[in-house]
Protein backbone atom coordinates (compact mmCIF):
# COMPACT_ATOMS: atom_id res chain seq x y z
CA UNK A 1 0.00 0.00 0.00
CA UNK A 2 3.18 2.26 0.31
CA UNK A 3 4.13 1.67 -2.88
CA UNK A 4 0.73 2.75 -4.12
CA UNK A 5 1.10 5.89 -2.56
CA UNK A 6 3.98 6.52 -3.80
CA UNK A 7 3.02 5.59 -7.18
CA UNK A 8 0.74 8.60 -7.38
CA UNK A 9 3.40 11.40 -8.03
CA UNK A 10 4.93 9.13 -10.78
CA UNK A 11 1.39 9.35 -12.13
CA UNK A 12 1.18 12.97 -11.47
CA UNK A 13 4.47 14.09 -12.73
CA UNK A 14 3.84 12.09 -16.07
CA UNK A 15 0.46 13.27 -16.41
CA UNK A 16 1.62 16.58 -15.60
CA UNK A 17 4.49 16.22 -18.09
CA UNK A 18 1.26 15.15 -20.92
CA UNK A 19 -0.42 18.38 -20.41
CA UNK A 20 2.79 20.72 -20.44
CA UNK A 21 3.68 19.03 -23.59
CA UNK A 22 0.25 19.53 -25.23
CA UNK A 23 0.56 23.12 -24.02
CA UNK A 24 4.25 23.90 -25.31
CA UNK A 25 4.46 21.94 -28.43
CA UNK A 26 0.74 21.32 -29.85
CA UNK A 27 -1.07 24.93 -28.70
CA UNK A 28 0.86 26.69 -31.12
CA UNK A 29 -0.92 24.66 -34.15
CA UNK A 30 -4.39 24.71 -32.55
CA UNK A 31 -7.25 26.08 -34.36
CA UNK A 32 -7.56 29.95 -34.59
CA UNK A 33 -10.87 30.32 -35.73
CA UNK A 34 -13.70 31.59 -33.98
CA UNK A 35 -15.09 29.17 -31.13
CA UNK A 36 -18.80 28.26 -30.94
CA UNK A 37 -19.73 31.67 -29.07
CA UNK A 38 -17.71 33.82 -30.97
CA UNK A 39 -18.93 32.32 -34.35
CA UNK A 40 -22.55 33.06 -33.44
CA UNK A 41 -21.79 36.27 -32.19
CA UNK A 42 -20.26 36.96 -35.74
CA UNK A 43 -23.05 35.26 -37.61
CA UNK A 44 -25.45 36.53 -35.82
CA UNK A 45 -23.94 40.50 -35.57
CA UNK A 46 -23.57 41.73 -31.59
CA UNK A 47 -19.57 40.59 -32.18
CA UNK A 48 -19.28 44.35 -31.40
CA UNK A 49 -20.96 44.55 -28.67
CA UNK A 50 -17.18 43.13 -27.25
CA UNK A 51 -15.16 44.82 -29.65
CA UNK A 52 -16.75 48.08 -28.70
CA UNK A 53 -16.54 47.36 -24.63
CA UNK A 54 -13.47 48.66 -22.94
CA UNK A 55 -12.08 45.74 -20.84
CA UNK A 56 -13.00 45.95 -17.41
CA UNK A 57 -9.57 43.86 -16.89
CA UNK A 58 -6.57 44.73 -19.01
CA UNK A 59 -3.52 43.82 -16.82
CA UNK A 60 -3.57 40.22 -17.52
CA UNK A 61 0.12 39.07 -18.21
CA UNK A 62 -0.12 36.90 -20.47
CA UNK A 63 -3.02 38.23 -23.04
CA UNK A 64 -4.73 35.94 -25.49
CA UNK A 65 -1.97 33.50 -24.90
CA UNK A 66 0.94 34.90 -26.47
CA UNK A 67 3.82 35.82 -23.92
CA UNK A 68 4.24 39.44 -24.35
CA UNK A 69 7.03 40.42 -26.99
CA UNK A 70 7.45 38.01 -28.63
CA UNK A 71 4.14 37.80 -30.25
CA UNK A 72 5.24 39.56 -32.97
CA UNK A 73 8.63 38.06 -33.97
CA UNK A 74 7.86 34.68 -32.98
CA UNK A 75 4.06 34.04 -32.68
CA UNK A 76 4.37 30.13 -32.44
CA UNK A 77 7.23 30.37 -29.59
CA UNK A 78 4.96 33.30 -27.88
CA UNK A 79 1.77 30.64 -27.72
CA UNK A 80 4.27 27.37 -26.27
CA UNK A 81 5.76 29.79 -23.70
CA UNK A 82 2.68 31.24 -22.10
CA UNK A 83 1.30 27.55 -22.47
CA UNK A 84 4.20 26.15 -20.84
CA UNK A 85 3.82 28.88 -18.23
CA UNK A 86 -0.06 28.74 -17.57
CA UNK A 87 -0.04 25.17 -17.04
CA UNK A 88 2.99 24.96 -14.41
CA UNK A 89 1.66 28.10 -12.66
CA UNK A 90 -1.99 26.53 -11.99
CA UNK A 91 -0.59 23.22 -11.29
CA UNK A 92 0.87 25.11 -8.35
CA UNK A 93 -1.37 27.70 -7.56
CA UNK A 94 -4.00 24.35 -7.42
CA UNK A 95 -1.75 22.45 -5.50
CA UNK A 96 -1.25 25.18 -3.29
CA UNK A 97 -4.86 26.19 -2.54
CA UNK A 98 -5.33 22.67 -2.13
CA UNK A 99 -2.89 21.70 0.56
CA UNK A 100 -4.46 24.92 2.49
CA UNK A 101 -8.26 23.36 2.27
CA UNK A 102 -6.90 20.30 3.19
CA UNK A 103 -4.67 21.78 6.20
CA UNK A 104 -7.79 23.40 7.11
CA UNK A 105 -10.05 20.14 6.88
CA UNK A 106 -7.82 18.37 9.31
CA UNK A 107 -7.83 20.34 11.87
CA UNK A 108 -11.55 20.66 11.72
CA UNK A 109 -11.53 16.38 11.99
CA UNK A 110 -8.55 16.84 14.75
CA UNK A 111 -11.42 19.28 16.64
CA UNK A 112 -13.68 16.50 17.02
CA UNK A 113 -12.01 12.92 17.82
CA UNK A 114 -15.30 11.37 17.60
CA UNK A 115 -15.63 11.72 14.32
CA UNK A 116 -12.01 11.61 13.32
CA UNK A 117 -11.34 8.08 15.23
CA UNK A 118 -14.39 6.98 12.53
CA UNK A 119 -12.87 8.14 9.49
CA UNK A 120 -9.58 7.42 9.83
CA UNK A 121 -8.08 4.01 9.72
CA UNK B 1 -17.62 29.36 -24.52
CA UNK B 2 -15.94 32.19 -22.45
CA UNK B 3 -18.22 35.12 -22.49
CA UNK B 4 -16.06 38.27 -23.13
CA UNK B 5 -17.01 41.58 -21.46
CA UNK B 6 -19.96 43.41 -23.10
CA UNK B 7 -22.57 40.32 -24.03
CA UNK B 8 -24.12 40.74 -21.03
CA UNK B 9 -26.32 43.38 -18.64
CA UNK B 10 -25.46 43.79 -15.00
CA UNK B 11 -28.77 41.82 -13.74
CA UNK B 12 -27.34 38.62 -15.64
CA UNK B 13 -24.03 39.32 -14.65
CA UNK B 14 -24.97 39.72 -10.98
CA UNK B 15 -27.16 37.00 -10.48
CA UNK B 16 -24.98 34.01 -12.23
CA UNK B 17 -22.15 36.03 -10.19
CA UNK B 18 -23.91 35.48 -6.86
CA UNK B 19 -24.92 31.66 -8.08
CA UNK B 20 -21.37 30.69 -8.87
CA UNK B 21 -20.33 32.59 -6.07
CA UNK B 22 -22.42 30.08 -3.95
CA UNK B 23 -21.02 26.92 -5.49
CA UNK B 24 -18.11 27.65 -5.54
CA UNK B 25 -17.81 28.93 -2.22
CA UNK B 26 -19.98 25.24 -1.45
CA UNK B 27 -16.74 23.22 -2.82
CA UNK B 28 -14.37 25.57 -0.74
CA UNK B 29 -16.24 24.10 2.45
CA UNK B 30 -16.73 20.53 0.42
CA UNK B 31 -13.06 20.01 0.07
CA UNK B 32 -12.07 20.08 3.43
CA UNK B 33 -13.52 17.27 3.96
CA UNK B 34 -13.18 15.79 1.15
CA UNK B 35 -8.91 16.17 0.31
CA UNK B 36 -6.73 13.56 1.18
CA UNK B 37 -3.53 12.58 -0.18
CA UNK B 38 -4.72 11.26 -3.43
CA UNK B 39 -6.96 13.88 -4.21
CA UNK B 40 -4.28 16.69 -3.53
CA UNK B 41 -1.75 16.36 -6.19
CA UNK B 42 -5.05 14.79 -8.73
CA UNK B 43 -6.47 18.22 -8.43
CA UNK B 44 -3.27 19.72 -9.03
CA UNK B 45 -2.81 18.14 -12.20
CA UNK B 46 -7.21 18.11 -12.99
CA UNK B 47 -6.33 21.80 -13.14
CA UNK B 48 -2.75 22.09 -15.33
CA UNK B 49 -4.59 19.47 -17.67
CA UNK B 50 -8.20 21.10 -18.03
CA UNK B 51 -5.85 24.83 -18.83
CA UNK B 52 -3.60 23.08 -21.51
CA UNK B 53 -6.06 20.88 -22.85
CA UNK B 54 -8.40 24.25 -23.35
CA UNK B 55 -5.73 26.00 -25.70
CA UNK B 56 -5.91 23.31 -28.35
CA UNK B 57 -8.81 24.54 -30.32
CA UNK B 58 -9.98 21.96 -32.77
CA UNK B 59 -11.27 22.73 -36.19
CA UNK B 60 -15.63 21.55 -36.36
CA UNK B 61 -17.19 22.37 -39.54
CA UNK B 62 -17.76 25.70 -41.38
CA UNK B 63 -14.64 27.98 -39.71
CA UNK B 64 -15.33 27.15 -36.44
CA UNK B 65 -13.13 25.78 -33.79
CA UNK B 66 -14.15 24.17 -30.06
CA UNK B 67 -12.29 23.31 -27.59
CA UNK B 68 -12.20 20.80 -24.36
CA UNK B 69 -14.22 21.98 -21.27
CA UNK B 70 -13.30 19.49 -18.91
CA UNK B 71 -16.25 19.53 -16.65
CA UNK B 72 -17.50 15.85 -16.88
CA UNK B 73 -13.74 14.73 -16.77
CA UNK B 74 -12.90 16.67 -13.58
CA UNK B 75 -16.21 15.15 -12.09
CA UNK B 76 -15.63 12.19 -12.69
CA UNK B 77 -11.94 11.61 -11.37
CA UNK B 78 -12.75 13.92 -8.35
CA UNK B 79 -16.18 14.02 -7.59
CA UNK B 80 -18.53 17.63 -8.36
CA UNK B 81 -17.39 19.54 -5.38
CA UNK B 82 -13.98 19.70 -5.80
CA UNK B 83 -14.44 19.66 -9.82
CA UNK B 84 -16.62 22.67 -9.75
CA UNK B 85 -13.53 24.61 -7.73
CA UNK B 86 -11.19 23.12 -10.16
CA UNK B 87 -13.24 24.92 -13.55
CA UNK B 88 -13.87 27.76 -11.59
CA UNK B 89 -10.06 28.30 -11.15
CA UNK B 90 -9.13 27.30 -14.67
CA UNK B 91 -11.44 30.33 -15.63
CA UNK B 92 -10.19 32.81 -12.79
CA UNK B 93 -6.79 32.49 -14.30
CA UNK B 94 -7.52 32.46 -17.79
CA UNK B 95 -9.70 35.65 -16.97
CA UNK B 96 -6.70 37.47 -15.11
CA UNK B 97 -3.81 36.11 -16.42
CA UNK B 98 -4.58 35.09 -20.22
CA UNK B 99 -7.58 38.00 -20.83
CA UNK B 100 -9.65 34.78 -21.47
CA UNK B 101 -12.92 35.81 -20.96
CA UNK B 102 -13.96 38.62 -19.55
CA UNK B 103 -14.17 40.01 -15.70
CA UNK B 104 -17.56 41.20 -15.63
CA UNK B 105 -18.73 37.50 -17.08
CA UNK B 106 -16.61 35.84 -15.08
CA UNK B 107 -19.54 34.64 -12.96
CA UNK B 108 -21.61 33.58 -15.84
CA UNK B 109 -18.85 31.59 -16.98
CA UNK B 110 -18.44 29.77 -14.18
CA UNK B 111 -22.44 29.28 -13.73
CA UNK B 112 -21.52 27.89 -16.85
CA UNK B 113 -18.63 25.74 -17.14
CA UNK B 114 -18.69 24.65 -13.66
CA UNK B 115 -22.23 24.90 -12.42
CA UNK B 116 -24.06 23.64 -15.09
CA UNK B 117 -21.29 21.77 -17.13
CA UNK B 118 -20.15 20.37 -13.51
CA UNK B 119 -22.27 19.78 -10.84
CA UNK B 120 -25.66 19.55 -12.88
CA UNK B 121 -23.94 17.21 -15.27
CA UNK B 122 -22.19 15.22 -12.83
CA UNK B 123 -25.58 14.40 -11.20
CA UNK B 124 -26.73 13.82 -14.65
CA UNK B 125 -24.22 11.27 -15.41
CA UNK B 126 -24.68 9.95 -12.37
CA UNK B 127 -28.20 9.19 -13.02
CA UNK B 128 -27.39 7.40 -16.56
CA UNK B 129 -24.49 5.51 -14.81
CA UNK B 130 -27.22 4.13 -11.89
CA UNK B 131 -29.19 3.18 -14.80
CA UNK B 132 -26.79 1.04 -16.62
CA UNK B 133 -25.34 -2.20 -15.70
CA UNK B 134 -22.53 -1.94 -14.11
CA UNK B 135 -18.98 -2.80 -15.91
CA UNK B 136 -16.24 -0.23 -16.95
CA UNK B 137 -17.92 -0.26 -20.88
CA UNK B 138 -21.12 1.18 -19.25
CA UNK B 139 -19.22 3.61 -17.10
CA UNK B 140 -17.45 5.07 -20.03
CA UNK B 141 -20.85 5.43 -22.10
CA UNK B 142 -22.51 7.02 -19.22
CA UNK B 143 -19.20 8.98 -19.48
CA UNK B 144 -19.73 9.75 -23.24
CA UNK B 145 -23.30 10.93 -22.60
CA UNK B 146 -22.95 13.21 -19.88
CA UNK B 147 -19.99 15.16 -21.93
CA UNK B 148 -21.78 15.82 -24.68
CA UNK B 149 -25.10 16.48 -22.78
CA UNK B 150 -22.95 19.16 -20.21
CA UNK B 151 -21.54 21.21 -23.17
CA UNK B 152 -25.04 21.51 -24.69
CA UNK B 153 -26.31 22.69 -21.42
CA UNK B 154 -23.25 25.15 -20.91
CA UNK B 155 -24.40 26.71 -24.74
CA UNK B 156 -27.77 26.17 -23.89
CA UNK B 157 -27.09 28.75 -20.57
CA UNK B 158 -25.00 30.91 -22.19
CA UNK B 159 -27.50 31.46 -25.19
CA UNK B 160 -30.64 31.87 -22.45
CA UNK B 161 -28.27 34.65 -20.84
CA UNK B 162 -27.35 36.40 -23.90
CA UNK B 163 -31.34 36.49 -24.39
CA UNK B 164 -31.85 37.99 -21.28
CA UNK B 165 -29.43 40.65 -21.53
CA UNK B 166 -30.58 41.67 -24.55
CA UNK B 167 -27.72 40.79 -26.84
CA UNK B 168 -29.62 38.14 -29.77
CA UNK B 169 -32.98 37.00 -29.19
CA UNK B 170 -33.19 33.25 -28.25
CA UNK B 171 -35.00 31.99 -30.77
CA UNK B 172 -32.02 33.01 -32.38
CA UNK B 173 -29.29 32.19 -30.06
CA UNK B 174 -30.55 29.32 -28.52
CA UNK B 175 -30.52 27.21 -31.88
CA UNK B 176 -27.12 28.50 -33.08
CA UNK B 177 -25.14 27.78 -30.30
CA UNK B 178 -26.70 24.07 -29.61
CA UNK B 179 -25.79 23.40 -33.36
CA UNK B 180 -22.22 24.45 -32.56
CA UNK B 181 -22.11 22.56 -29.69
CA UNK B 182 -23.76 19.32 -30.96
CA UNK B 183 -20.31 19.34 -32.76
CA UNK B 184 -18.01 20.25 -29.97
CA UNK B 185 -19.92 17.89 -27.48
CA UNK B 186 -18.42 15.49 -29.56
CA UNK B 187 -15.01 15.90 -29.39
CA UNK B 188 -15.92 16.59 -25.65
CA UNK B 189 -17.13 13.12 -25.24
CA UNK B 190 -14.15 11.72 -27.15
CA UNK B 191 -11.57 13.30 -24.87
CA UNK B 192 -13.29 12.40 -21.76
CA UNK B 193 -13.88 8.74 -22.63
CA UNK B 194 -9.75 8.58 -23.85
CA UNK B 195 -8.62 10.27 -20.55
CA UNK B 196 -11.11 8.18 -17.94
CA UNK B 197 -9.79 5.22 -19.84
CA UNK B 198 -5.94 5.42 -19.75
CA UNK B 199 -6.69 6.77 -15.94
CA UNK B 200 -9.01 3.11 -15.12
CA UNK B 201 -5.97 1.20 -17.35
CA UNK B 202 -2.95 2.84 -15.54
CA UNK B 203 -4.54 3.94 -11.63
CA UNK B 204 -8.22 2.91 -11.50
CA UNK B 205 -7.95 3.68 -7.40
CA UNK B 206 -8.17 7.35 -9.16
CA UNK B 207 -11.11 7.71 -10.44
CA UNK B 208 -13.49 8.28 -7.13
CA UNK B 209 -16.87 7.91 -9.27
CA UNK B 210 -15.86 4.26 -10.63
CA UNK B 211 -17.73 1.88 -8.69
CA UNK B 212 -14.66 0.38 -6.70
CA UNK B 213 -16.73 -1.63 -4.67
CA UNK B 214 -18.43 -3.98 -7.11
CA UNK B 215 -15.57 -4.28 -9.46
CA UNK B 216 -12.19 -3.18 -7.52
CA UNK B 217 -12.58 -6.31 -4.93
CA UNK B 218 -12.42 -8.69 -7.52
CA UNK B 219 -9.43 -7.58 -8.90
CA UNK B 220 -7.90 -7.34 -5.94
CA UNK B 221 -8.74 -10.72 -5.14
CA UNK B 222 -7.53 -12.06 -8.01
CA UNK B 223 -4.17 -10.44 -7.38
CA UNK B 224 -4.49 -12.21 -4.14
CA UNK B 225 -5.05 -15.26 -5.14
CA UNK B 226 -1.88 -15.36 -7.84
Amino acid sequence: MEARKKGIYIFIFAGLALAVALALIVSPWASSSPDGLEKVAEDKGFIEKTEQTDPTWNSAPVPDYAMPGLDESHPALATALAGLAGTVAIFLIAWGLALVLKKRGDEGKADSPGISSGLTE
Amino acid sequence: MHIPDGFLNTGVSVATGVIAAGAVGYGLYKAREELDEKSVPLLALCAAFVFAAQMLNFPVAGGTSGHFLGGILVAVLLGPWLGDLVIALVLLIQCLGFADGGLTALGANVFNMAVIGTILSYYIFYGIKTLLPKNRTYFLASIAAASWVSVMLASGACAVELAISGTSPLSVALPAMLGVHAVIGVGEATITVLVVGVVLAVRPDLVRTYDHQTLIPKLEEAKVGQ
